[in-house]
């Protein structure tokens, strides 16, 4: 009796395991449903990460729709600012450099009522604001600067963006560089299109004349010299259809961790 | 790490700002002046997709081991030190037989001695908990949500420095742990681990 009893209950244990994992299993199928329903579903949500992924984008979602980056008093801005590694400038952007940038545009359009194309000027008629807030490379640097822009929302709101809109993709000079956020993050306060930055005008190296500006994210999101801003309800045919040349690089496109 | 081997204390680090110390690797980054004149593949991209994916098996089923522990008794049974166990004598003899490579003793074989116990006792709820925390400060969404998990480390460079050696320990402790496995009769071990079962004294290797 003594002898045989262990074995039984080991057995029993295993058995009671496996339907419990079984049932984590169905539950995990159901989650995936719902969360597909309301959205939380990153584009990059195929392959092997894909769980990790979309569980990361879910939460956070969840979490952080309204939430705002942290600011920093003036004196804890990085002195001098920090600019990355930059690729080098195609033609088109060393022929609006020789030309103070005074021709540079931001084109909008997509599911748009209006769209339209913002000079820099343009940009700057609207309110600016500020935000001293934290760039975070993914490598593992950072810094903190003042940013001075238009919020994103304004100038979706000015060209009227269809409510069933769900993604802005954007564009920068460079043809393999853009990237795409979700409307909770287009429509955040804090997300900019920076065009000053510690009360001056963005630097080249930090992205100017125009860049977005995205503090919830990792630096990658915060791409620098945009022309063109794109509304849409699907990331399929952008690309490889991933949501930005990030994943298709092997990044993720969610970059708020 | 690669990509970045400086370490900072406080909010911001970058090239220009000096570090608390630098790791003496080559870096996955051509700007970093590591002085090796070498550049390491990148490999961020799935390292990080990799990393998100273990974070949550981490997270998953460290809370249902907690929450199992808890009800079934396992804390207070096996990883809580018995009131007679938690004295410098007892502590002391533990550490001398494991210094002098003592054969595991009989009772060693179902249940965890003293050293065991607040080992386990400190990775569960001291450094998986820290590992989480410095991480989730990390992120700049967790932390719009709820700053505080930063701001208390002293900073996001601080919490990923914290984050750097709380990994390293858990990685020394996998290693130990592994070696102490091994030491102790791999197959018996792990037969224990799987079944929960203690060998009879027939299968002690």
């Amino acid at each position: 009796m003594s002898e045989v009893s262990p074995r039984k209950l080991s057995r029993r244990k295993l058995i009671t395991t496996g339907l419990a994992a079984t049932a984590g299993a169905l539950g995990l199928g159901v989650a995936a449903r719902i969360v597909q329903k309301y959205g939380l579903v990153p584009p990059d949500h195929g392959g092997i990460y894909g769980l990790g992924e979309t569980l990361t984008y879910a939460s956070q979602r969840l979490l952080t729709r309204h939430s705002l980056a942290r600011e920093f008093p003036r004196s804890q801005i990085s002195k001098p600012p920090f600019a990355n590694e930059i690729p080098p400038f195609n033609d088109a952007f060393k022929r609006l450099q020789a030309g103070g940038f005074a021709d540079w545009h931001l084109s909008v359009n997509g599911m748009v009522a209006r769209p339209a194309t913002f000079s820099l000027n343009q940009l700057k008629s609207y309110p600016s604001q500020s935000q001293i807030t934290m760039l975070q490379c993914e490598e593992g640097w950072s810094y903190i600067a003042e940013w001075i822009g238009v919020r994103l929302s304004q100038v979706l709101q000015a060209v009227e963006v269809h409510p069933q809109a769900r993604y802005v993709v954007y564009f920068s000079i460079d043809p393999d560089w853009w990237e795409s956020i979700d409307m909770a993050d287009a429509l955040h306060p804090q997300t900019f299109l920076a065009y000053g930055m510690n009360g001056d005008e963005l630097p080249v190296g930090n992205g100017g004349p125009l860049r977005l500006r995205l503090p919830r994210q990792l630096g990658y999101k915060s791409v620098k010299y945009i022309t063109r801003l794109t509304v849409t309800d699907s990331l399929k045919g952008f690309g490889k259809g991933l949501g930005s040349a990030s994943p298709e690089g092997g990044y993720a496109w969610y970059a708020g961790i | 790490m690669i990509s970045h081997p400086r370490f900072y204390w406080g909010e911001t680090g970058n090239d220009l700002t000096s570090p608390l110390f630098k790791l003496p690797i080559p870096a996955s980054r051509a700007l970093v002046p590591t002085g090796y004149g070498y550049v390491l593949p990148d490999q961020n991209g799935w390292s990080r997709y990799l990393h998100f994916q273990a974070a949550w098996v981490v997270v998953v089923t460290g809370l249902l081991y907690v929450i199992f522990s808890l009800f079934t008794g396992h804390l207070r049974k096996n990883l809580l030190p018995s009131k007679a166990d938690l004295s410098w004598r007892a502590f002391a003899t533990t550490i001398a037989g494991h210094l002098r490579f003592e054969r595991l003793s009989e009772a060693e074989d179902w249940s965890y001695n003293l050293l065991q116990r607040l080992t386990y006792m400190f990775v569960i709820f001291v450094l998986f908990p820290l590992v989480i925390w410095t991480g989730l400060a990390m992120s700049h969404a967790f932390v719009s949500a709820v700053p505080e998990t930063v701001t208390v480390l002293g900073g996001q460079q601080s919490a990923r420095t914290i984050h750097f050696f709380v990994s390293v320990s858990l990685l020394v402790f996998l290693l130990v742990h592994v070696v102490m496995v091994c030491l102790a009769g791999f197959r018996s071990r792990m037969r224990a681990m799987i079944t929960g079962r203690a060998p009879t004294p027939m299968e002690r290797t």
